[in-house]
């Protein structure tokens, strides 16, 4: 496969990932502003404001919060972004995919009503169709391989960013499940499509620590990073084999000791130490990973590459 | 009985069709269903337009959802647009076909041992039948190519000449296009939507496939590898997706299962050719080139090309790749020495054109020249190195202000133009404002070479949909419609 060609397949999951992200904020967002919780709505909306999120659209100030505009615009720019990712290895993807994908990208740009809850659940739909297009649509093999390395990099950032902004503000939040606490935990749990599994795990007693278990180290919950990293991991291991290179490269590395780590931790030493260090070194070895992947298939040296 | 019929035509959803001196598709000069046509005239004539409406809106959305789009140069806002298309396809009968078959495959034989010549021995220059400074003069004409052997001295593989029919019902060449010629993928996806939105059409019709198109063309690249290499890789070498052809090229790709590669995918080492996979460098043996000859290598052409691939003409020159088509091959197309075609065939293949040109003023000939100038009100201008429909003059539908350009233009380059006579082009019945209305047509076969010759049985029919318009040219408001070569 061409390097260009993984390049591209990466990014289009990535960006579609995160306008997925974003629209889903955006719903919960709209959600919390009828019930007047204005600090959760600054803490989300900050959070989707923060690169590598917040893409198309002009960079932050510190402590300032995305426009509601703005966060609409990041939406269109990022399906924008995914669809011309596509387009450009339209050969290589299904026709069903692309067709999925121009699909949305004409709908986004067309709406008549950014910011309402049906452009936000449109969005989200339309993503979660364009991977179950994918799965089964798209041969399984190198190329599938890289869309499930750029979704899951950019949901383990995602997820990993949204804890980060939560406990950086845990006092505010505060630790006693009094109503407004509860609707702020809630929050991140839905902005993460979480609310409904972590109620089938610990029942609706939503508490800070559990959440935090729940979708940093949950083995099997789609949106936690341990289960993202995993898929990374996999997905590493199947590229590594179809193009028979030995599967204990740098970058497989990278990604099985980020695993290993996932795998071995528990919440209540993290929380010890600090969660915020702790998730930032997640997110620092994710970008790692994304380094390591490029290094070994897409921008390598051309003169190594002559020579071996 | 013929007078009654006669008025017949003009009911229902062809209340507003128009006939007059030029050929109608459709309709005899009676105004009698041609042969071919009745079917489908008859069918029509039980269609409401509500109907027809709501297949096209079938047909439009298909196209837009597929991103059947091409670009629009110039065009800031939505430079994607869908290639407007019409539902009602264009017949061409067998023996029609037959003819223009045999034509376009003499034709296109004796344009590359035409190129073969001058690039290598130039007798035809020598003997004199073609001018030699209209050879060296012209714009598309690669000095590089000098001796450079292309393999089996195929310099044009993939060719797409212009046909237009006259009044008499004959087609004749209108101009052909031997560098890129584009419009292939419309021709495959036309016959696609058509068969989705108007399926019971062809039940009274034997119309030939043209599902082969990718195979013939894979084929036809394969037999033009080097030599030496069995297994050969081919690529499409795409400029990118801001070329306004990109989704045909990764049609074609994908119709072939071949890479779609940019310039920036491959790089020259030692004269080989290698692009950039995941899995390290891999040997490229044969590109078809979507990308001019001036942007192919940025050290033998163009040096401010981004599209090209650095060292790529000294790999091909070594032999160790195949460019399709070869360059330098724009000097046969070049609308100045287009006029000497027939000419041309006569010289090589001892033979008489089967299809005919359309008659040529040469504006370097000082006699053509001063009756050109005088009669700029009734002929077409047309620049010689340029296609697409850019840079022309429609004499009968232009300004006094637009003629006094040319004039200065054709005076200070006479060179660089060519004018022909306003052509009366056939017409067909095309679905518009809600009725059947005529409109100006023309036909581009595509015709491939490689081992042996193969043309596919159908074309892309372009229409001029502005009444009254005779550019058919996607860039200037033109559609395309189905073209249907029957069986018998």
């Amino acid at each position: 496969m061409l390097s260009r060609v993984a390049d591209c397949a990466y990014w289009t999951s990535r960006y579609l990932e995160r306008a997925e992200h974003t629209a889903r904020l955006g719903d919960v967002c709209l959600g919390l502003t009828l019930d007047r919780s204005s600090d959760t709505v600054r803490r989300l909306r900050g959070a989707v404001g923060a690169p590598p999120f917040g893409y198309g659209v002009p960079p932050l100030a510190s402590g300032e919060v995305i426009s509601e505009d703005r966060m609409n615009q990041t939406i269109v720019a990022c399906v924008a972004a995914a669809r011309e990712n596509a387009r450009q290895v339209r050969e290589q993807i299904s026709s069903e995919m692309w067709e999925q994908l121009n699909r949305l990208y004409l709908a986004v740009r067309q709406t008549t009503a950014p910011g309402s809850s049906s452009f936000f659940t449109s969005v989200k739909e339309a993503a979660h169709l364009f991977q179950g297009v994918t799965d089964s649509t798209m041969i399984h093999s190198e190329g599938w391989h890289y869309i499930q390395i750029g979704r899951s990099l950019e949901r383990a950032a995602a997820t990993a960013t949204m804890l980060e902004v939560h406990f950086a503000d845990a006092d505010a939040v505060g630790r006693d499940p009094d109503i407004g606490a509860y609707i702020s935990w809630a929050a991140l749990l839905r902005s993460c499509s979480a609310f409904e599994a972590y109620c089938q795990r610990y029942t609706a007693d939503v508490r800070p620590e559990r959440v935090a278990e729940f979708l940093l180290l949950s083995p099997d919950f789609p949106r936690s990073v341990r289960f993202t990293v995993e898929t990374v991991e996999a997905s590493l291991r199947s590229v590594a084999r179809s193009l028979g290179r030995s599967s204990t490269g740098r970058v497989e590395r990278l990604a099985g000791r980020l695993r290993a780590t996932l795998d071995y931790s528990q919440i209540d030493e993290i929380i010890a130490e600090s969660l915020q260090t702790y998730v930032q070194g997640i997110r620092q070895q994710c970008e790692h990973v994304h380094t390591a992947l490029y290094q070994t298939y897409i921008n390598y040296e051309t003169e190594s590459a002559i020579a071996s | 009985m013929a007078t009654q019929r006669a008025t017949d035509i003009r009911t229902g959803l062809f209340s507003q069709y128009a006939l007059d001196h030029c050929y109608d598709e459709m309709f005899d000069a009676s105004g009698v269903a041609r042969a071919p046509y009745e079917a489908l005239h008859r069918r029509l004539l039980e269609l409401s337009p509500a109907d027809l409406r709501q297949r096209q809106q079938n047909a439009d959305s298909a196209f837009l959802h597929q991103g059947v789009t091409f670009t629009v140069y110039g065009d800031e806002q939505g430079t994607e647009r869908i290639f407007p298309y019409d539902l009602l396809p264009r017949v061409i009968t067998a023996r029609e076909w037959e003819t223009i078959e045999r034509g376009l495959i003499q034709r296109l034989t004796a344009l590359n041992l035409f190129l073969k010549d001058i690039y290598q021995d130039a007798r035809i220059l020598k003997e004199g039948v073609v001018p030699r400074h209209l050879v060296y003069s012209a714009q598309h004409y690669r000095r590089e190519m000098l001796g450079v052997r292309p393999r089996k001295d195929i310099y044009v593989s993939v060719a797409g000449s212009d046909l237009v029919r006259l009044p008499d019902g004959q087609f004749a060449v209108l101009e052909d296009n031997l560098r890129v010629p584009s419009g292939v993928s419309y021709m495959l996806t036309n016959r696609q939507i058509i068969k989705r939105v108007f399926p019971e059409l062809f039940t009274n019709y034997a119309v030939r496939p043209i599902d082969h198109y990718g195979q013939s063309l894979l084929a036809t690249l394969r037999s033009l590898a080097p030599g030496d290499r069995s297994d050969p890789t081919i690529v499409l070498l795409t400029p990118g997706v801001f070329n306004s052809a990109y989704f045909e090229h990764t049609f074609l790709a994908r119709q072939m299962g071949i890479e779609l590669v940019e310039g920036r995918d491959l790089i020259v080492h030692d004269n080989v050719v290698y692009m950039r996979t995941t899995a390290g460098l891999r040997r490229v043996d044969v590109i078809y080139r979507r990308v001019d000859d001036d942007f192919i290598d940025p050290l033998a052409f163009r040096p401010d090309s981004r599209l090209g691939v650095p060292g790529l003409f000294n790999a091909y020159r070594t032999g160790n790749v195949s460019i399709v088509n070869a360059i330098g091959t724009g000097v046969a197309d070049d609308k100045a020495v287009y006029a000497y075609v027939p000419a041309i065939i006569r010289f090589y293949l001892d033979e008489e054109p089967i299809l005919p040109n359309v008659e040529t003023y040469l504006l370097s000939n000082p006699a053509h020249r001063t009756y050109v100038l005088e009669n700029l009100d009734k002929l077409v201008v047309k620049a010689v190195g340029e296609s697409g429909g850019y840079g022309m003059l429609i004499g009968p539908h232009s300004t006094a202000s637009q003629r006094d350009e040319f004039r200065r233009r054709i005076q200070s380059e006479p060179r660089n133009y060519i004018a022909q006579p306003t052509l009366a082009l056939s017409r067909a019945p095309n679905f518009i404002n809600d009725r059947i209305e005529s409109r100006h047509v023309d036909l581009r076969p595509y015709v491939l070479c490689g081992e042996k010759f193969t043309v596919v049985p159908g074309g892309l029919t372009r229409v001029a949909l502005r009444q009254g318009s005779l550019v058919v040219n996607s860039s200037q408001g033109g559609g395309s419609k189905d073209t249907w070569v029957l069986a018998d």
